[in-house]
């Protein structure tokens, strides 16, 4: 097996996350030999984890399919000093090991990047396997960083924020074969700050994850019609960028959020209840998958149309909304 | 010091640190008790004389972690810290269960930090001591993890993923205190969920397990003074040590009743429990 001993995970354009993370992570525990990796069955031999555990087999613990002591080894790692990766799949993080994560990462203050991949309904695993609930149950835990990358590029920049901090981020990630949103790095990239990908004045688009591409494929699809669409990337879930989404509403007078995620509790449910206690009143609409119903099975593509929120779907409702 | 003074000594500090227990939640507020009075012997033999542990130095990188996995008794351990000197026993009485207090019923550690870790839900404690002890490993050191869990707390399965981990591991710096006192919140464990035979399934999980009364402390001393050489890097096992005990140690109205898993005491009940200790101390 190959162990590269450097990889420039920025010039990675694959756009494959589930890639460039690994890669990236890599790369930091050969720069800092306190970085260790923590995760739950997913070395292959052939794979990109499989490949960290080979070049660093003493700062790697596997811990199986285990995700609570995934994420509770990680926390005593970091009580110990060290900074942890941990990555496992996305419903069983959010779902079966919130406890550790609220109590052991965030209750403690720990610096543990806690990556879940799979995120909202691409794993085609149907909804034992979707991942639905994390970005409300994240942006509910005091002192939880929740970042939804837009695509695999900017989680890159999310993995060099969480450098800098000294308490728990999680990260979503989705499949992994996402198209980019940002052909390169030229951009400005703040936790806590949403990104204006596209300027408009008629209706806004308050998106994240997979919700930024169609987002900014619906803005095209609305210029076509002579419509002005913003289209906001609010890549932070938590903490939220509640100027960035007063200052869209004022503008726009109508906004819609795009998520790949349950409508309710996440980007969509934040960004109302910013609205509401700003006073600010505008047409408003979530897009996402569903809270009130397990989601149906499909793929992600299929799914994404289906409930809405592919890019035709946002500019139908974009221009419902507008003139409803 | 021989064998006998030191039971002597680590004793008369074992009652004065139930005593101080008893007075907290008599002056403060309710307390997990029978908890804090089987773990006692202990945690007092650990704190005063088996932790590499400098009260006057508590973050010094070489020190023995103590994980208090069952952070329901962190009520003991607030009285060991005040009577080691890091604040003062009026520190836990104006700030336990008061609005912006430090000293909650479960023990936080960045208003507390001579605790190695924020505890309170059950089944987390071996986890994060197991990431410890690799992380200590590691680095070379020679530091030794302690993790005190309940047995009730054993139900939660987190605890036998820890297990397996640790066991896969090889880990020789990590020892697993389970305070068997075989009461949990409402009923005894094994008419709640039968954890016996204990031992057994600790060895079938690839630990070493040695038993003891965690209530006497010539035991104990004999226990902890037969652990493994620091040194040692032929044992490849994690030790788990089960320290019988007497939920409510102490205080007769108070041993292996449930009702006094988490009470608060008022006059009557508090001099009750006060002459009952005092009486232990003269009848020695």
């Amino acid at each position: 097996m190959s162990s590269p001993k450097t990889y420039d995970a920025s010039s990675n354009k694959t756009g494959n996350a589930r890639v460039t993370f690994p890669f990236k992570i890599m790369n930091i525990m050969e720069e800092d030999p306190n970085v260790w990796f923590v995760f739950s069955d997913a070395a292959r031999p052939d794979n990109s984890t499989g490949m960290i555990l080979a070049r660093f087999p003493d700062r790697c613990i596997d811990v199986g399919i285990a995700e609570q002591n995934m994420i509770g080894t990680s926390a005593g790692l970091a009580l110990a000093g060290k900074r942890v990766f941990c990555m496992a799949f996305g419903p069983f993080l959010s779902l079966r090991a919130t406890d550790m994560i609220h109590t052991d990462l965030a209750y403690n203050k720990l610096p543990v990047c806690v990556i879940g991949t799979h995120g909202g309904l691409t794993s085609g695993g149907g909804p034992t396997h979707y991942t639905l609930m994390d970005s409300s149950i994240m942006a509910s835990i005091p002192g939880m960083t929740m970042e939804v990358p837009a695509d695999a590029n900017q989680g890159l920049r999310a993995i060099d924020a969480f450098l800098k901090m000294d308490s728990p981020m999680y990260i979503r990630l989705a499949r992994g074969q996402e198209p980019l949103v940002y052909e390169d790095d030229d951009y400005s990239f703040e936790v806590g700050k949403g990104i204006v990908v596209h300027e408009g004045t008629d209706v806004a688009i308050v998106a994240d994850g997979i919700g930024v591409y169609n987002g900014l494929r619906a803005c095209e699809l609305l210029e076509q019609e002579g419509i002005s669409a913003r289209l906001v990337d609010m890549h932070t879930v938590s903490p939220i960028d509640a100027d960035l989404i007063c200052e869209t509403a004022k503008k726009c007078r109508a906004v819609v959020t795009v998520e790949d995620h349950g409508i309710r509790g996440g980007l969509g449910s934040i960004t109302a209840e910013v609205l509401m206690e700003a006073g600010i009143s505008c047409k408003f609409k979530r897009l996402g998958a569903p809270s009130d119903t397990f989601a149906s099975l499909g793929h992600p593509e299929d799914l994404y149309r289906y409930y809405g929120f592919d890019a035709a779907g946002i500019a139908d409702t974009a221009k419902k909304l507008i003139k409803g | 010091m021989d064998n006998t003074l030191l039971a002597k000594k680590l004793e008369a500090k074992a009652l004065e640190i139930r005593k101080d227990v008893i007075t907290t939640c008599y002056r403060s507020d309710a307390a997990h008790l029978g908890g804090a009075l089987s773990l006692c012997d202990v945690a007092v033999a650990l704190y005063y004389h088996y932790l590499r542990y400098d009260p006057a130095n508590y973050l010094a990188p070489d020190r023995d972690r103590l994980v208090l996995s069952k952070g329901h008794s962190g009520c003991l351990l607030y009285n060991i810290f005040a009577d080691l000197g890091i604040y003062t026993f009026e520190d836990i009485y104006n700030g336990y269960n008061k609005v912006e207090g430090a000293f909650g019923q479960h023990p936080n550690r960045l208003y507390l930090p001579m605790f190695e870790a924020s505890t309170g839900s059950l089944g987390h404690g071996l986890s994060i001591a197991f990431g410890m002890a690799m992380a200590l490993r590691n680095d070379g050191s020679d530091s030794r993890v302690f993790c005190i869990t309940g047995d009730g707390e054993l139900d939660e399965g987190s605890n036998w993923e820890a297990l397996m981990s640790a066991a896969n591991y090889e880990l020789s710096n990590l020892f697993l205190i389970v305070d068997r006192n075989k009461l949990q919140g409402c009923r005894p464990t094994e008419e709640t969920v039968r954890l016996e035979s204990l031992e057994a399934k600790l060895r079938a999980f690839n630990w070493d397990v040695v038993s003891f009364d965690g209530n006497n402390m010539e035991e104990i001393i004999g226990t902890f003074d037969s652990l493994p050489p620091r040194e040692s890097q032929k044992r490849k096992k994690p030790l788990a040590m089960i320290s019988n005990t007497i939920k409510g140690k102490g205080v007769d109205f108070m041993e292996n009743n449930p009702l006094y898993h988490v009470a608060g005491l008022n006059a009557d009940t508090y001099e009750r429990a006060m002459a009952c200790l005092n009486k232990t101390e003269v009848s020695r």
